[in-house]
């Protein structure tokens, strides 16, 4: 083990050698390697109105710093150049040409936000600087014969619609269906998925959806109309405020169809606790994740991990935010991508290497769900685990689904 | 009809909300002539300070009480200190550094608090009040809160010397300043009162909406619609203003456009109605010197 | 008397040739920047020149005719998916889209100019605000999802320079914004100096008194509204072009309240100072971000707060505006070399 590090070391050196030399970088070597240093690029919406997402760059920054302060990965140490880009598409253009012209980074990892990543990812393939683990479930980011820099990371959220759909098909085929989405790129693709999961023959059992704007105080119009609508099921894709919103008001007026909830708000002291644990029993959720709140991961190593990180690095807020958690998994599967280049820190290798990962685990990821990358599988999470809420802890039942 | 009385009921309650924060831009306009843009960042501010308190462990309504009084000082430190200097300015200078507060506030809450929602504690129980299934106790409480609100402000302008004083100073500077009223701190003071009515609206509005930074975005616009809909130089217009806003945007929303364009249509409407009525249902129309 | 007299003409001629010559620097670093600036860099001011074009439009109806609109992104949102369909959707080339699209918003400018006209100042800013509240949900609904691509956005083709000119495409993009943002400026110049600028101060400063002498108010201030409208469409044209995508995320709220913000950091009614609002929406940000980076563990929470401050700062420093504050400048220069 020792032989490897200090062979690895003096390769980085000599590298490093090669990087301070009359040549900017040795030929095969991405930008912004050097033989001390990996320059890595983000953009996240740190101001602005998504700015509750900006605790992922700050996490993965945090994450950074530990490793760099326990050596770095081959030697070299991780800088992460995250710009805020509040999440507006032209700002996401800007700086990430800044990162890629200026700063002059290997790569662009994890950048926030469907339309941002959508506006800069002909430009980040055009110049062939890998955009990697994109953070967001559009089901466009996984286009690897037209955009083979761009990789995805979550499971899509059609995926996981799709999964409700087959669920609900199979254990209430004569059930009614109501669902509330988000008037955005995420719920759409949420109400697209369900019907597909459903079933052509069986679409018709939505039988009324309605949707809310970010901008509005409650949905709970929404949900005296999705109740009025007679419905026995009740599809909840909506963001952690709305989605506790909408499962108590839908308790209080005496509402109980069979409720599923999207993974975005399974949290149980986000969503859950302020809804109510009493009136979030019984939900249904595909997840991937660990519930950093749900008493049941007690004693789990991945969450002691992640409680050791936060309590040295990170806020007090972080352990029950669900995007530190987020942030915490993408900081160990960067180390380990880079960790696989070994010397070779290319593009192209570090391409190579993010897309041919086979059954990784991540501290924050449940049991059994594993990153899988391939050439033509640049979807890495596919998996996801149904679970239901029993008033304290998420219950795993049935089959992991890969979709 | 069911249906029907729980759009209308829910509509009333969030109504009553933004009735309250009518009532704080009504309170500043009277002062200044201004309409406060951070107003609603500034609410979510207090609440989180109240939710700080009651967390700690202390009871209810001495966090309510503490969090109007600090709110109170907060507001008179502000017009003091950051938005004293912009008198003489544009009066678009003067709304800048409203904006420019509003992003303040709401980033200091994202940095000392998180962006997970938090639950509130209501001061009401949590059965029905009065057999009333079509509202949580907290939702009438709240509507009870806004015509104690209402109530105190109505007779803080009529009948004490101090809302005389600021009345005065609003409308005659010059004159008040010869019969010995301090304009200068009058505006202050109407900024404190402005703050502390706001204080009540967050405090009212999280346990139904749940507190975060962004609690008060959409409240505060529609609060400045029902305010402008009922006249803003007019404390009962604006509360009726809001009750008004609340209700048509879910019977809007639910029987007519359907939920996909109801802000955009609820908008429309009130643009609709000041296009007809321009100082608002209530307000004085405006008359101009020539 | 006359001793005074001629010395303030002095001192007019000297702040004269003061302003001319700063303008003339200006303007040969502008024509002259895409021979040293980095790609990026063309990016960044091909931005601040965009921005200007739209804070000229703004400031016509705010600063010259007093009409308060926070809801200039929606009208930058029209110019920007207009031209954005009409070039991926339709194949107009780009310089046949942006002024259909921008005659589109002239349009809908002016006949928001008619709801407009019975609305005083703060009703007036709320019915704007509104409009730029609904404009992102507009724009996502989804009876228009063939044409706008939902909230997916649509993706634009940047155009190459013309007739074989050796100039990279953010060289050549950079060059049409200046040519625009220069013959948009004068144009706005032209129309202020005439009679038509008068005729909007009037109404400003005294609306009756200004009808009394004959003025049409209702026409003006309908066409003022259209006008600046336009200028925003051209403005959004130019930045989907530019950027090559629009969504709906790119139209939020806070491009809106940008808009004002350039406005008045700029100086009301002034069109030079528009320049440098743009430069303060471009690049303000930018550094509040940066400066983030000094705030210890919390590192990164607060680009918001910082950029709040420094926008209380600048106003503080500078309450009419950088505008203003150069003519103030300006004057104590030359006063000095009177004395």
């Amino acid at each position: 083990m020792s032989t490897r590090r200090t062979f690895l070391k003096s390769s980085a050196a000599a590298a490093g050698a090669l990087a301070t030399g009359v040549w900017p970088a040795r030929a095969g070597n991405a930008p912004g390697i050097t033989g001390t240093e990996i320059k890595i690029g983000q953009t996240m919406p740190y101001s602005g109105p998504a700015s509750a997402y900006g605790v992922i760059g700050k996490t993965e920054a945090a994450y950074f710093k530990m490793i760099n302060e326990q050596g770095g990965v081959n030697g070299r140490k991780i800088n992460l150049v995250s710009l805020d880009d509040g999440y507006s598409p032209p700002k996401t253009v800007e700086q990430t040409r800044k990162l890629v012209e200026e700063e002059q980074v290997s790569f662009i990892l994890n950048g926030l936000g469907t339309a941002p990543m959508l506006a800069v990812r002909e430009y980040l393939n055009q110049n062939k600087v890998p955009q990697l683990f994109v953070a967001t479930g559009a089901a466009a980011f996984g286009d690897y014969q037209h955009f083979p820099w761009t990789m995805g990371y979550q499971p899509n959220y059609q995926t996981e619609a799709n999964i409700f759909g087959k669920h609900i098909a199979a254990t209430k085929a004569g059930g009614k269906v109501a669902i509330l989405y988000q008037n955005d790129g995420f719920g759409k693709d949420y109400v697209t998925g369900l019907k597909a999961g459903l079933g052509a023959d069986k679409a018709g059992m939505v039988i009324s959806e309605v949707s809310y704007e970010n901008a509005e105080p409650t949905v709970d119009s929404q949900i005296v109309t999705l109740q009025a609508s007679g419905a026995d099921i009740f599809v909840i894709a909506a963001t952690p405020k709305y989605a506790a919103q909408a499962i108590r008001k839908a308790f209080d007026i005496g509402w109980t169809p069979t409720r599923y909830v999207t993974d975005v708000s399974v949290s149980i002291a986000a969503v859950l606790k302020p809804a109510g644990l009493d009136k979030s029993k019984g939900l249904i959720t595909a997840a991937y994740a660990k519930d950093a709140t749900d008493a049941i991961w007690k004693d789990d190593p991945g969450l002691k991990a992640f409680a050791d990180f936060v309590a040295k690095y990170g806020s007090a807020n972080d352990i029950k935010d669900t995007n530190a958690a987020y942030g915490f998994n993408m900081g160990v599967l960067t180390v380990e991508v880079l960790k696989r280049c070994g010397a070779d820190l290319s593009r192209e290798n570090i391409m190579k290497q993010a897309t041919s990962i086979k059954d990784l685990e991540l501290p924050m990821l449940l049991p059994g769900v594993r990153i899988n990358t391939a050439p033509d599988n640049y979807y890495p999470i596919r998996t996801m685990q149904l679970a239901q809420f029993d008033g304290e802890n998420w219950k795993n039942f049935g089959e992991l689904i890969t979709a | 009809m069911v249906e029907f009385l729980h759009q209308l009921a829910s509509g009333l309650a969030l109504g009553g909300i933004y009735a309250i924060m009518a009532l704080a831009l009504v309170m500043i306009y009277q002062a200044t002539q201004l309409v406060n843009f951070a107003q609603g960042e500034m609410a979510m501010f207090s609440t989180y300070f109240a939710w700080y308190l009651i967390d700690s462990g202390e009871p209810y309504w001495f966090a309510f009480v503490a969090t109007a009084l600090a709110s109170f000082a907060g507001g008179l430190a502000i017009e003091r200190v950051v938005v004293r200097p912009f008198a003489r300015a544009p009066i678009l200078a003067s709304v800048i550094v409203f904006i420019g507060l509003s992003f303040i506030f709401n980033s200091l809450a994202g940095w000392l608090y998180g962006y997970s929602i938090q639950s509130f504690d209501s001061p009401f129980p949590s059965k029905p009040l009065l057999g009333n299934v079509y509202m949580s106790a907290h939702e009438s409480g709240a509507i009870l809160v806004t015509f104690v609100v209402l109530a105190l402000v109505y007779g803080f302008f009529r009948f004490t010397p101090l809302g005389l004083a600021l009345r005065a100073a609003a409308q005659n500077p010059v004159s008040s300043r010869l019969v010995g009223i301090r304009v200068g701190w009058m505006l202050a003071i109407g900024w404190g009162l402005a703050a502390a009515i706001g204080a009540v609206a967050g405090m009212m509005a999280a346990p139904i909406v749940y507190l975060d930074p962004n609690m008060m975005g959409g409240i505060l616009l529609y609060a400045f619609a029902g305010a402008v809909l009922g006249g803003i130089d007019n404390p009962w217009g604006a509360v009726v203003g809001g009750f008004v806003v609340g209700v048509m945007e879910n019977i809007v929303g639910a029987y007519v456009v359907g939920a996909e364009v109801k802000l955009s249509v609820a908008l429309v409407v009130i643009v609709g109605v000041l296009v007809i009525k321009p100082s608002g249902l209530f307000g004085r129309p405006i008359v101009a010197r020539v | 008397m006359s001793a005074a007299s001629s010395a303030s003409t002095t001192n007019a001629r000297a702040t004269f040739g003061l302003a001319a010559l700063g303008w003339s620097i200006l303007g040969l670093v502008a024509v002259t920047l895409p021979l040293y600036a980095s790609g990026y860099h063309l990016f960044q001011f091909s931005q601040v020149l965009i921005y200007a074009v739209a804070l000229v439009g703004l400031n016509l109806l705010t600063g010259f005719n007093g009409q308060i609109s926070l809801g200039h992104g929606a009208f930058f949102a029209i110019g920007g998916y207009g031209t954005a369909i009409l070039v991926a959707k339709f194949g107009l080339p780009y310089w046949a889209a942006i002024p259909l699209a921008s005659a589109v918003c002239f349009g809908a400018g002016f006949l928001f100019g008619f709801p407009a006209l019975r609305l005083g100042g703060l009703y007036l800013a709320l019915a704007t605000f509104a409009l730029a509240v609904a404009a992102p949900q507009m724009l996502s609904y989804k009876g228009f999802d063939a044409f706008t691509g939902g909230a997916q956005g649509l993706q634009v083709a940047k155009p190459h320079a013309p007739f074989g000119l050796p100039l990279s495409v953010d060289q050549w993009l950079y060059v049409v914004c200046l040519a625009s943002a220069a013959v948009l400026a004068l144009v706005a110049l032209n129309l202020i100096h005439g009679r038509v600028g008068r005729a909007l101060i009037a109404i400003r400063d005294h609306p009756i008194a200004a009808e009394t002498m004959g003025v049409n108010a209702a026409l003006y201030k309908t066409t003022c509204f259209g006008v600046s409208a336009m200028y925003a469409g051209v403005a959004g044209g130019l930045s989907a072009i530019v950027v090559g995508f629009v969504s709906p995320d790119s139209f939020g709220l806070y491009l809106s309240l940008a808009f004002l913000v350039g406005v008045v950091v700029g100086g009301l009614a002034s069109v030079g100072g528009m320049i440098f609002g743009a430069l303060f929406i471009e690049f303000v940000p930018n550094y509040a971000d940066q400066l983030s980076v000094y705030f210890g563990e919390g590192a990164k929470a607060l680009p918001g707060a910082i950029y709040g401050v420094l926008l209380i700062l600048i106003m503080a420093a500078a309450p009419s505006g950088v505008a203003g504050l150069l003519q103030a400048l300006a004057r104590r220069l030359t006063g000095a070399r009177r004395a």
